[in-house]
């Protein structure tokens, strides 16, 4: 079975918003508000329980005589967002009754059926994808098409984009693409063009990587995202360290009553 | 193209993955701006002088493709002595008829052309909406006309073009556009630069076009650049229309247009066509080209309706067919509904409350009717008009005393019924029917075939005169079914045509006979079904990368139409990289990549015989148009065209300035329609109307809503009107991102929220700064997402030939906050906004009749 993973290249991105609606038709997922937001052509806001994929409109002035295509001014892109399917998941890892697991694609699935409610993943995300539903409390996210993947299908996103800014394969294929493309379209003058996959951080790569010009920032991605669970030993250490010190200070505390009690 | 056809757009992305350039001309950067190369921001409705300006640019910079304009264009082709331009009559082309408003295009002809006898020309008619046929020439005999192959007369075409758009210059474009100078330039040499034996440009437009007082004339702007580098007939060239929505081509073709048939065959008209077959012939057949077999197209089609009725002897049922009485185009006759004369409507896949322009006037229009059927898969706007119109909250309606009986039928979608679809390349593709439509809906097969049966029913039990049609039609499809659906693939093997004596299907245009032995319901589509058991449209195996193998392309699967012209004279590629069809020498016939549309066998070496000859073979071997009588693209349009021969720059019919060229201010033969409830401002700088507003669509939503507002995963993605401003705009009049404003023009006030975004920008217009409104028109009062009708802003008005209403450039006044009276979920007026309100007399008149007995009281507060 194939290791899988999305490539989201921004710079083919139309913000046509296919992407959205495709999960959400074939995820079942339901509409969660006819909220106008003023925020560019945005009125979906950010992946949550109720967005599995999510467009991003970031607007900068343009220039008469400048295309967005034009090397030297990137005016308004767009690029669709996703649970990154972390290769070390801080909400699989935070899941205190195992509904988080890696499935065969290498992808990050939260069996509904298992899921609590407990939100310790909601935090524990690096990338702040995993949200609870505020109606049964249970966690949801990007499944990554499991269903789909299982009997051989692209994601439907992926199978919907109409200008194939979202691609899907076998990853590390899909990294030499990326990686090309890059180059590519620096050779085109876009010097700004490059690409987002976080394997030097303790995430330690993602099932989602992103190509864009500019700082990754803008389209909400976290520049240096880490796994909570890092944190640990030093959590651990210094816990440890206090309790020692606690403990240390009441002993020291009841030796030092002893010979007063005795008078 | 990238907002409203986004899976066509598809085809940019990867042309500009291979290098491809690619240049935006519109007044908002949009998602296809951000895709572009180039943006070319410009004053919505100064179209024509920015194309014209190309245009110029080519003439005066020896730009254009030589050869292939001697050729294959109508260049050298001289006019006659007394023909006037509008640089000679200050915007007004000579046969201007002030009177009657309209033009003679006598003087148009060519030089040596004999004028074609009769009263009326064809194209010209009063009543028609110009869609059927060629459009043009129609009102001379074709013949070996004056032609100068230098085209150094000063009468020949060539010439009279260069002096007609010597004016349009990059200065103009600066002054009067809005666009810089340098971003004009670079833009022109990206166009041209592009254009040539080794290379070819394409131009995709939409109803940013079409959707002017002049629309038809921008086209042909853009018509006679690309005849100029030599960009039609040729890979990578051409003018794509972007239909507005799925099959809009197809509907064309077979026709729901009132002044045509299928294939684009005149409607008789009454009066101006006589009730004789012969002479509506003699009328439209043209002796060279392949209208010269009009006859087998007219007669195979009353053969395909009438069938064993049509006979020779009574004119194959020619007196049948209903004639054009009027304007009886959506506007036409709606300002009829308006003035009650009419009894009944139906609506089908349209939701006029909404979409069309002067929404009050349209939805007070309905009141009038007796009746009206809406089938649609929702409850549209139109459909509801009596009960939650903004005229009903107003009080202009009383639900009470509305006499329209509303008929709603529920409409099977697109998955739920099987058909084809014809694209804007002329492509028809069948699909089959995935599910089945839910309770009673029906698809429209289905209601038009029952509807047919049962009026023919009426019909036979009356055999007066009136009847003879309707009792000859021939309605006997074979149905099947729980609900007796007619089996489309049968309606599709009608439209290709079979012969009458054994009802074998016909593979060819050229199978068409005049004798009435074949029938055939659209004879462009002829060859879509040749054989019984063969549906070319429903076909899926690509042969190349033209896509031969994948549906049928009309005419006989030609995927470029006129590619002769992608050859040289003498049959060879003009360049091998762009070579498509070409002359064999050895087999002696045209062969290459696309199948050739050309007659077969005729040598490139052929001459050509005006004169006398007949039907294509009259052409010679090198003259590509075989749709015009002179076998040439025509970059001058000797007579059909209503308002002119060549394209003008014209003002819109509201607009921000003057004229710069002319002292005819606007389109001579646009009709405004102008009456109390269709009023305008006046036409140029009404200091009322300070800005220029254009409407258009968001890839989130469809056209008037009806099929995504009522989708939540869609109505989600744009929930609310809003308006676009610039920056500029909102600090200037006090607009909050975020908050309200009130948009207005002579027609309506509207509300919307406000996004204010550098992506509209104020343009410099002779020297002031002009600010631009957008406005995207999707919502109404129904459905999850709602919001107020942008269409309500806009006049009626139509365009000469094809009587198009403007709808994109515009005047509008904006004003922070919203507007005093609420529909749509609006919050109940404050009592102040009440006061300011002045009801219009009707309504005042209304209020003085004593209140109706049964009803449970006015709805109103006024």
């Amino acid at each position: 079975m194939a290791v899988t993973a999305f490539l989201t290249d921004s710079t083919l991105c139309i913000g046509c918003k296919a992407c959205e609606v495709a999960c959400k038709e074939w995820n079942g997922v339901s509409e969660d508000g006819l909220d106008w937001s003023g925020f560019s052509y945005d009125n979906t806001g950010a992946v949550g329980h109720s967005t599995w994929r999510h467009v991003k409109f970031v607007e900068n002035a343009p220039e008469p005589g400048f295309g967005g295509n034009a090397a030297e001014l990137n005016s308004w892109s767009f690029s669709s967002d996703v649970c990154k399917h972390c290769e070390n998941a801080g909400c699989l890892e935070a899941c205190p009754t195992g509904a988080i697991v890696r499935t065969e694609f290498g992808g990050v699935f939260v069996q509904p059926d298992i899921c609590n409610g407990c939100g310790y993943c909601v935090v524990a995300c690096p990338f702040g994808v995993v949200e609870r539903n505020p109606d049964d409390g249970r966690a949801f996210k990007c499944t990554f098409c499991y269903d789909r993947q299982k009997v051989g299908l692209k994601p439907a996103c992926a199978k919907a984009c109409p200008t194939e800014s979202i691609k899907f394969g076998e990853i590390e294929t899909l990294r030499a693409d990326a990686r090309a493309r890059v180059e590519e379209l620096q050779q085109r003058g876009m010097d700004d063009a490059n690409l987002y996959d976080p394997t030097e951080t303790s995430v330690g790569g993602t099932h989602a990587m992103f190509i864009v010009r500019g700082d990754a920032r803008a389209y909400n991605l976290p520049p240096k995202p880490e796994v909570p669970t890092i944190y640990l030993k030093k959590a651990w250490t210094a816990s440890a360290i206090g309790a020692a010190v606690l403990l240390g200070g009441t002993l020291a505390a009841f030796l030092a009553e002893r010979p007063r009690s005795r008078r | 193209m990238a907002e409203n056809h986004p899976v066509g757009f598809q085809w940019v992305m990867e042309a500009r993955e291979r290098g491809a350039k690619i240049i935006h001309v519109d007044p908002r950067f949009t998602r296809t701006s951000a895709m572009a190369d180039i943006w070319v921001p410009l004053r919505a409705g100064s179209d024509i002088l920015f194309l014209g300006a190309l245009v110029n640019y080519v003439l005066t910079n020896n730009k254009e493709f030589r050869e292939y304009v001697v050729r294959y264009t109508n260049a050298p082709t001289i006019l006659r002595d007394d023909f006037k331009d509008t640089e000679d009559l200050d915007g007004l082309f000579s046969g201007w008829d002030a009177e009657q408003k309209k033009y003679d295009p006598g003087t148009w002809l060519y030089r040596s052309a004999p004028r074609k006898d009769g009263r009326e020309f064809p194209g010209h008619a009063e009543a028609g909406g110009g869609h059927g046929k060629d459009r043009g020439g129609e009102a001379q005999e074709v013949t070996n006309f004056d032609w100068d192959f230098s085209m150094e007369d000063p009468q020949c075409v060539f010439q009279v073009l260069k002096r007609h758009f010597s004016r349009y210059t990059p200065e103009m474009v600066e002054g009067y556009c809005g666009v810089p100078k340098d971003v004009f330039l670079k833009t022109a040499e990206a166009f041209t630069s592009a254009s040539g034996p080794e290379k070819t440009a394409a131009i995709c437009y939409a109803v940013g076009w079409t959707q002017h007082s002049k629309g038809v004339q921008i086209i042909r702007t853009a018509a006679i650049l690309q005849l100029l580098l030599g960009n039609i007939g040729r890979p990578g060239g051409g003018i794509l229309a972007l239909r507005g929505h799925a099959s809009i081509q197809g509907s064309t073709d077979v026709s729901t247009l009132y002044d045509i048939f299928p294939g684009y065959l005149p409607m008789p008209f009454f009066g101006a066509d006589s009730h004789k077959l012969k002479e509506y012939i003699k009328k439209h057949r043209v002796r060279i080209g392949l209208w010269s077999n009009f006859d087998a197209y007219i007669i195979s089609l009353l053969k395909a309706y009438y069938g064993d009725a049509a006979t020779k002897d009574n004119d194959f049922g020619f007196n049948w067919l209903p004639r054009v009485t009027g304007d009886h185009s959506h506007y036409g006759y709606w300002l009829d509904m308006q003035d009650g004369k009419m009894e009944g409507l139906f609506v089908m896949g349209q939701n006029p409350a909404v979409g069309a322009a002067n929404g009050r006037l349209e939805r007070t229009a309905l009141s009038k009717l007796k009746w009206l059927v809406v089938r649609d898969m929702v409850e549209t706007e139109t459909a509801s008009f009596w009960l939650d119109s903004p005229e009903v909250k107003r009080g202009e309606l009383v639900p009470e005393k509305i006499a329209t009986e509303v008929f709603l039928f529920p409409a099977a979608g697109t998955a739920e019924k099987s058909g084809t679809f014809t694209n804007t390349q002329r492509l028809l593709q069948y699909r089959n029917k995935a599910v089945e439509a839910p309770g009673d809906s029906r698809n429209e097969t289905w209601f038009m075939y029952h509807l047919g049966r049962r009026i023919k029913e009426k019909a036979k039990r009356n055999p007066a005169p009136k009847n003879a049609g309707l009792n000859a039609l021939t309605w006997d499809y074979p149905v099947e079914g729980e609900h007796r659906e007619p089996r489309v693939e049968d309606v599709l093997k009608e439209i290709n045509g079979w012969t009458v004596s054994d009802r074998k299907q016909l593979p060819h245009i050229q199978n068409l006979k005049n004798d009435g032995s074949t029938a055939c319901g659209a004879w462009i589509y002829c060859g879509v079904f040749p054989e019984a058991n063969r549906n070319r449209a429903n076909e899926r195996a690509p042969k190349d990368l033209l896509g031969h193998g994948w549906g049928f392309s009309w005419p006989n699967d030609c995927r470029i139409i006129y590619n002769r012209a992608s050859a040289r004279p003498d049959g060879t590629p003009w360049s091998e990289r762009k070579k498509l069809v070409w002359w064999d020498k050895d087999k002696k016939e045209w062969t290459g990549l696309d199948n050739p549309d050309y007659k077969k066998d005729l040598a490139p070496d052929t001459p050509d015989n005006l004169d006398s000859g007949v039907g294509v073979t009259g052409l010679g071997g090198a003259r590509p148009f075989t749709l015009h009588s002179d076998g040439v693209g025509w970059l001058y349009v000797a007579s059909g065209l209503k308002d002119g021969p060549l394209p003008t720059h014209y003002e819109p019919l509201e607009s921000v300035v003057k004229n710069p060229l002319y002292a005819q201010q606007n389109d001579p033969a646009a009709q405004k329609k102008e009456r109390p409830d269709n009023p305008y401002a006046e036409s140029f700088g009404d200091p009322r109307y300070p800005y220029v507003l254009t409407t258009y669509r968001l890839t989130e939503q469809h056209t008037a809503g009806g099929m995504t507002r009522t989708l939540s995963h869609l109505a989600e993605l744009q929930p609310e009107l809003f308006t676009e401003v610039s920056p500029e705009l909102a600090d200037e009049i006090g607009l909050e991102h975020g908050g309200w404003a009130r948009i207005s023009t002579a027609r309506a006030t509207i509300e919307a929220r406000v996004l204010v975004t550098r992506r509209m920008r104020p343009l410099w217009i002779n020297g002031e700064r002009i600010h631009q409104v957008g406005l995207p028109y999707h919502w109404g009062y129904k459905g999850k997402a709602k919001g107020d009708v942008v269409n309500d802003l806009l006049a009626i008005s139509e365009e000469p030939n094809v009587r198009i209403m403007e709808t994109k450039a515009l005047m509008c006044s904006v004003a922070p906050g919203r507007r005093a009276c609420g529909t749509g979920g609006s919050p109940v007026p404050s009592e102040q906004d009440q006061d300011s309100l002045t009801a219009p007399d009707f309504v005042r008149a209304e209020q003085a009749k004593p209140p109706v007995p049964h009803g449970s009281g006015r709805l109103t507060w006024l």
